[in-house]
């Protein structure tokens, strides 16, 4: 087989089998939970028969094992199970499916973080590269200081600093984000302006600094020092000798950054009450209900993974040792 | 040129040799040559500090002391107003100081001895110690910490403690890989070897050859875990799974009074109210954040690449 | 004498700036030099005198860190001084070419080969696309490259570093430059690699008359290669002559010191006595064997020398001895009993009785730990002395490696590196030690410095009555200071016994290749050399 295959497999593998400890740990969440949560989901005054058909329906009358297994079966289906909430004590449900709370609120994630990234990545890129080409100049010290800044402040000081400027004081967007499914794309991009600018902000911060460090670094390179001294112009230098080896590290770059936007997602969305799987998230949380919890930490971990997944094979992938085996 | 081959002595070999400094005129000789940010990143560190540390004698209101008027406009007697049930915001925002640095200051210090213990521990013994803690450290990092972090509140429920133990042990994992990786540095060189040879036990090569060559990187590693630590609680008590009330905190602050900035174009100052506390997390990171740099600067040299 | 028309090249009081410790530091004192056309020029001088910046400023060109402050650059005409960026392109390349040290390196790991060496010829119009492979086969075929029709078509990971260090050649003749900057070529490579690499490196030089300017530390080197030596020291010239005058009357002292350093000779004694035993010891690092069946005694108060290149297992032995890596077969005795094969299992006394000294005095010395702490600290261990006792001791070893009470309080990074090695000495003695075991402990030196520590060891020898075992590629150091030799290749031992048998024929062949290809300090060696292997060969 060829190794670049193997590799590949490999790498594969490895993310399956980390995939699959994170659902252990995400499921034994709710071995910890205290023994009367059942209680405290139904109320006080719950009797002991619809105690035990909840405790029957969750299963907790079960071997931990096969719980995990019928879980991690129905999640694969597509079924995350029923929501806590809604229950009462008299044992009437009006709970509901976990999958239909989810899915419409992660179109919306989605589109925000995919409006994001159009705008972010670009933008970090050239300014990183930019700065790591000129380092040292004027231009370089105003971004890098800027950068700095910014990294440095909360998500939710960089967005309430917008909606001060850009909606109470000076009113050119929304401050609420108050998108339904039947929103026309226009009015879409134009409600989420503010939470995706904030997010470019943050992004693009943290983004420009590891390209510029990562170009600085690919610079130093001795075959970099070669091409000019075999009297290329710097254009060449650049597009031809630099640029093929710097992939690796500029898609890590992209993917490390991605993730970290899939989590500034959850501040954000509630500051501007964005109808997300973040603020989905914080709710639960809050109502301790632990199987929307479980499903949204299921989600943004499998993202994650699969990002820095998609970055390790396009590592491997432009990697020549790799390509050209001796 | 002298007589090179004929006079020949070891003890004239050219050699950089420093003049002798106690460690507190040294201090004060690269304090003199610090750049102004980093004079900067150090004078509001230490005022935030004496704040933290004499709140109760600072604050001219109580930390849970309610008044009449909730939404007070800014005052001689509320110089910043009060919040939404009638407490003092400048009060607050001191005492907050106490708590927000508190518990972040706790928490990380708290990451660095699990987190550090461990990744020592993994680079000296590596074999199947290393491989364990490695692979764990892998699977932990594979759940953003933030999610993980609302995950575990939820279960074990939001309180100063679970707060500090939660962060602390997700955070850990970062500074494991820090440290066994710096340590890795230090435990292939030939002085460690040397020592192992001599017969030294475990624990000397652990304090007196690898820890205090692994120092300066970890110093560093504090002040940017802190700043991570101090954003996260932030974030997670502005998204009221934090910090709970009546306790001051900046990130529930920011939370609690966000309303106001509805009204910022009737009155600029209450507007402005909910982003004091924001203004005062950012303004102590970026001052971190100089000191780190200023730092990292002195210590490794490299100018450019971090 | 030719006219001034030949001249190709001159360099006038030229100075070059560096910077560290946050300011700038003059490291080229104002050089005059001066290259005729298809003339060969050798650079010598030792680390930090500024030889490889000096070639580099031949090019117009400064580092990252450095700045060209004054003087003038001429080449044919032009001032590589004050030529724009697009001038010194165009010269770059075509008409100046450059050799670096690390082919692995300078090679972009992301293009072929072939593409690499035609890329400036193409970009400064000298080949076109539709001839260049010829021509990059011509040069490959005359770099001597195994496969010259396909050899362009590997990636440079895919060869040798040998072969990569004559197809880095093979790229700076693509354009037929008037000059090229060889900057340490041979420097990382085997001595038996070297010699094939410096026979088609001047091949090429003479076959294209090209003139070149050679960098390097290693004198027998420059001695095959330049038409003329300059050396250098500290960024300032020491002297200049031509390569038979200078080898043959050095004026100045400097000079001089650097052409008698290997004037060391002791002869071999042998001993009955034997300290140490390495009995029929296998290793292998997890599967990897890399060591196979390897034998030899240690006399005691002898120094017995195990030499190979690079891969031949000579410190993988020394970690068995030490007991850091248990032999899979096999084993050690000490004084007749055998050792424990891991460190765990071995006494204190065990430890105490064979000691270590390392190729890297940097890396073996804590940086955070004064002299007195380095050298008092086994003193402590193994003869559990407290307070003014410790003085005393570090005190008597500092008086016996020749330096004094005023380094008790440096730390490693105020010493230079032949202090740093003393330093390595000192401690190794402080355990009142039977055998050290000196791992490459003089390659690192300058040679100056390199003489002065193996006079020390053997004077030690001889009053303490230590036994050393030496581990060493270097041929000249084994002459110096062995009293038997174990020679070692791909694990196993092809050959030992006393240094005089040994380093006179009949030889085994590897010996023969090794001793052979060590570089000798007069011209015509190469020569003669390539006959006599070729020969051998045929």
């Amino acid at each position: 087989m060829h190794p670049i295959i193997r590799t590949i497999l490999q790498r594969l593998g490895l993310g399956l089998f980390t995939l699959f400890l994170v659902s252990i740990v995400i499921f034994s969440a709710i071995e910890f939970l205290p023994g009367d949560f059942t209680e405290a989901v139904l109320g006080q005054a719950a009797t002991r028969e619809t105690v035990a058909a909840f405790r029957h329906e969750l299963g907790l009358d079960q071997p931990a094992w096969i719980r995990y297994f019928d879980w991690i079966g129905s999640v694969l289906q597509g079924d995350f199970g029923t929501s806590f909430s809604g229950r009462a004590s008299s044992g009437v449900d009006r709970s509901r499916e976990v999958v239909d709370l989810i899915a419409p609120r992660l179109m919306n994630t989605l589109f925000l973080a995919a409006m994001t990234a159009i705008i972010a990545v670009p933008l970090a890129l050239f300014l990183g590269v930019t700065a790591a080409l000129y380092r040292n100049s004027l231009y370089d010290r105003i971004v890098n200081a800027g950068t700095l800044s910014t990294i440095s402040m909360p998500e939710f000081f960089v967005a309430y600093i917008l909606i001060l400027l850009l909606s109470t004081l000076v009113p050119v967007f929304p401050t609420l984000a108050a998108v339904t499914p039947r929103t026309p794309l226009l009015e879409r991009i134009y409600l989420t302006a503010l939470p995706s600018m904030t997010l470019t902000l943050v992004i693009v911060a943290h983004m420009m600094r590891m390209t510029r460090a990562a170009i600085i670094n690919l610079l130093a390179s001795p075959y970099i020092e070669m091409a000019r001294l075999k009297g290329l112009s710097g254009r060449r230098v650049i597009l031809h000798h630099a640029l093929p080896n710097a992939w690796a590290p500029i898609v890590n770059v992209i993917a490390f950054n991605l993730a970290y936007l899939v989590v500034g997602v959850v501040v954000v969305e509630v500051v501007f009450v964005y109808p997300g799987i973040g603020q989905l998230m914080v709710d639960a949380v809050t109502a301790r209900d632990i199987p929307v919890v479980q499903a949204c930490a299921l989600i943004f971990a499998a993202t994650y993974i699969l990002l820095n997944l998609l970055a390790d094979i396009i590592s491997i992938v432009t990697n020549p040792r790799l390509l050209h085996p001796r | 040129m002298s007589e090179t081959d004929q006079t020949y002595s070891a003890r004239q070999e050219a050699a950089i040799v420093h003049t002798r400094r106690g460690w507190r005129e040294r201090t004060l000789i690269e304090l003199r040559k610090a750049p102004w940010t980093a004079w900067f990143g150090m004078f509001v560190i230490l005022c935030y500090l004496l704040v933290a540390l004499f709140a109760p004698w600072i604050a001219p209101h109580g930390e849970a002391e309610i008044f009449d008027t909730p939404y007070a406009p800014w005052s001689a007697q509320f110089p910043f107003g009060t919040d939404q049930i009638g407490r003092d915001v400048l009060s607050r925002l001191i005492y907050g100081a106490r708590n927000t640095i508190g518990i972040a200051l706790a928490t990380t210090f708290l990451a660095f001895l699990i987190g550090g213990g461990m990744g020592l521990m993994a680079a000296i013994s590596r074999g199947w110690v290393d491989q364990v803690l490695s692979r764990l450290v892998d699977v932990l990092m594979a759940i953003p910490s933030l999610i993980f972090a609302l995950m575990l509140l939820s279960i074990f429920g939001a309180s100063a403690v679970s707060l500090i133990a939660i962060i602390a042990v997700l955070d850990s994992t970062r500074v494991f890989r820090l440290a066994r990786a710096v340590a890795m540095n230090v435990v292939v060189m030939d002085y460690v070897e040397a020592a192992r040879l001599r017969g030294e036990r475990l624990g000397w090569v652990m304090r007196r050859e690898i820890l205090p060559n692994i120092m300066p990187p970890l110093v560093a590693e504090f002040g940017l875990r802190f700043c991570f630590v101090f954003l996260t609680i932030a974030a997670l008590s502005f998204l009221g799974v934090g910090i709970q009330p009546p306790t001051a905190d900046w990130g529930s602050m920011v939370r609690e009074n966000a309303a106001l900035i509805q009204f910022a174009q009737y009155d600029l100052k209450a507007g402005l109210t909910p982003l004091l506390p924001a203004a005062a997390i950012a303004l102590l990171t970026v001052a971190v954040n100089f000191v780190v740099d200023w730092f990292l600067m002195k210590t490794s040299g490299l100018r450019d690449e971090f | 004498m030719s006219s001034e028309a030949d001249i190709l090249l001159r360099m006038r009081d030229v100075r070059i700036d560096g910077f560290a410790d946050e300011q700038w530091h003059e490291i080229i004192k104002g050089v005059d030099l001066t290259l005729r056309k298809g003339e060969v020029l050798g650079l010598i001088g030792e680390s930090g005198a500024g030889k490889s910046t000096l070639g580099l400023a031949a090019m117009g060109f400064a580092r990252p860190g450095c700045r060209l402050t004054g003087g003038e650059i001429l080449f044919d005409g032009v001032d590589l001084m004050r030529a724009s960026e697009r001038q010194k392109q165009r010269l770059r390349g075509a008409r100046i070419a450059y050799v670096a040290q690390s082919a692995a390196a300078a090679f972009n790991p992301a293009h072929r080969l072939l593409d690499q060496t035609v890329e400036s010829g193409i970009r400064h119009g000298v080949l076109r696309p539709d001839n260049a492979r010829e021509t990059a086969v011509e040069l490959y075929r005359a770099m001597d490259l195994p496969d010259p029709e396909h050899f362009g078509d590997r990636f440079p990971h895919q060869v040798s570093g040998g072969q990569l260090q004559r197809a880095m050649t093979a790229m700076a003749m693509a354009c037929r430059p008037d000059l090229i900057v060889f900057d340490e070529p041979t420097t990382a490579l085997d001595v038996t690699t070297q010699v094939n690499v410096l026979a088609a490196m001047r091949g090429a030089v003479k076959r294209f008359d090209t003139a070149a300017i050679y960098i390097t530390h290693d004198l027998a080197v420059v001695a095959q290669m330049a038409d003329r030596i300059k050396v250098l020291r500290h960024g300032e010239e020491i002297e200049e002559a031509d390569t038979e005058t200078m080898l043959r009357a050095p004026k100045q002292p400097y000079t001089r010191s650097l052409w008698a350093v290997r004037s060391i000779r002791k002869p071999g004694e042998g001993s009955a006595d034997k300290v140490l035993e390495v009995r029929g010891v296998t290793a292998a690092y997890g599967t990897r064997p890399v060591l196979e069946d390897v034998s030899f005694d240690v006399p005691r108060g002898r120094t017995v020398a195990v030499v190979g290149e690079s891969g031949s297992g000579k410190s993988t032995a020394a970690r068995v001895i030490t007991g850091l890596l248990p032999p899979t077969d096999g084993g050690v005795r000490f004084n007749g009993q055998d050792l424990a094969p891991d460190l765990a299992g071995r006494s204190k006394e065990d430890l105490r009785r064979i000691q270590m000294i390392y190729q890297m005095a940097d890396t073996a010395m804590n940086p955070r730990q004064t002299v007195r702490e380095i050298i008092g600290r086994p003193v402590q261990f193994y003869f559990a002395k407290t307070g003014a006792e410790v003085d005393a001791r570090v005190s008597e070893l500092l008086q016996m490696i020749e330096l004094d009470d005023s380094f008790l309080d440096r730390l490693p990074g105020e010493l230079s590196g032949g202090q740093k090695q003393r330093i390595c000495i000192a401690r190794a003695l402080a355990a009142d030690p039977e055998v050290i075991i000196c791992d490459e402990v003089t390659s690192a030196l300058d040679q100056i410095v390199q003489d002065g520590i193996l006079k020390l060891l053997m004077r030690l020898q001889k009053d303490l009555g230590v036994s050393y075992i030496f581990i060493t590629h270097d041929i000249a150091t084994v002459r110096a200071i062995s009293d038997e030799i174990v020679v070692m290749y791909q694990g196993r031992v092809v050959e030992k016994g006393m240094k005089e048998d040994i380093l006179s024929p009949p030889h085994a062949d590897y010996t023969a290749l090794l001793l052979s290809s060590v570089p000798e300090m007069e011209v015509g060696w190469l020569d003669r050399t390539l006959a006599a292997q070729g020969d051998g060969a045929a």
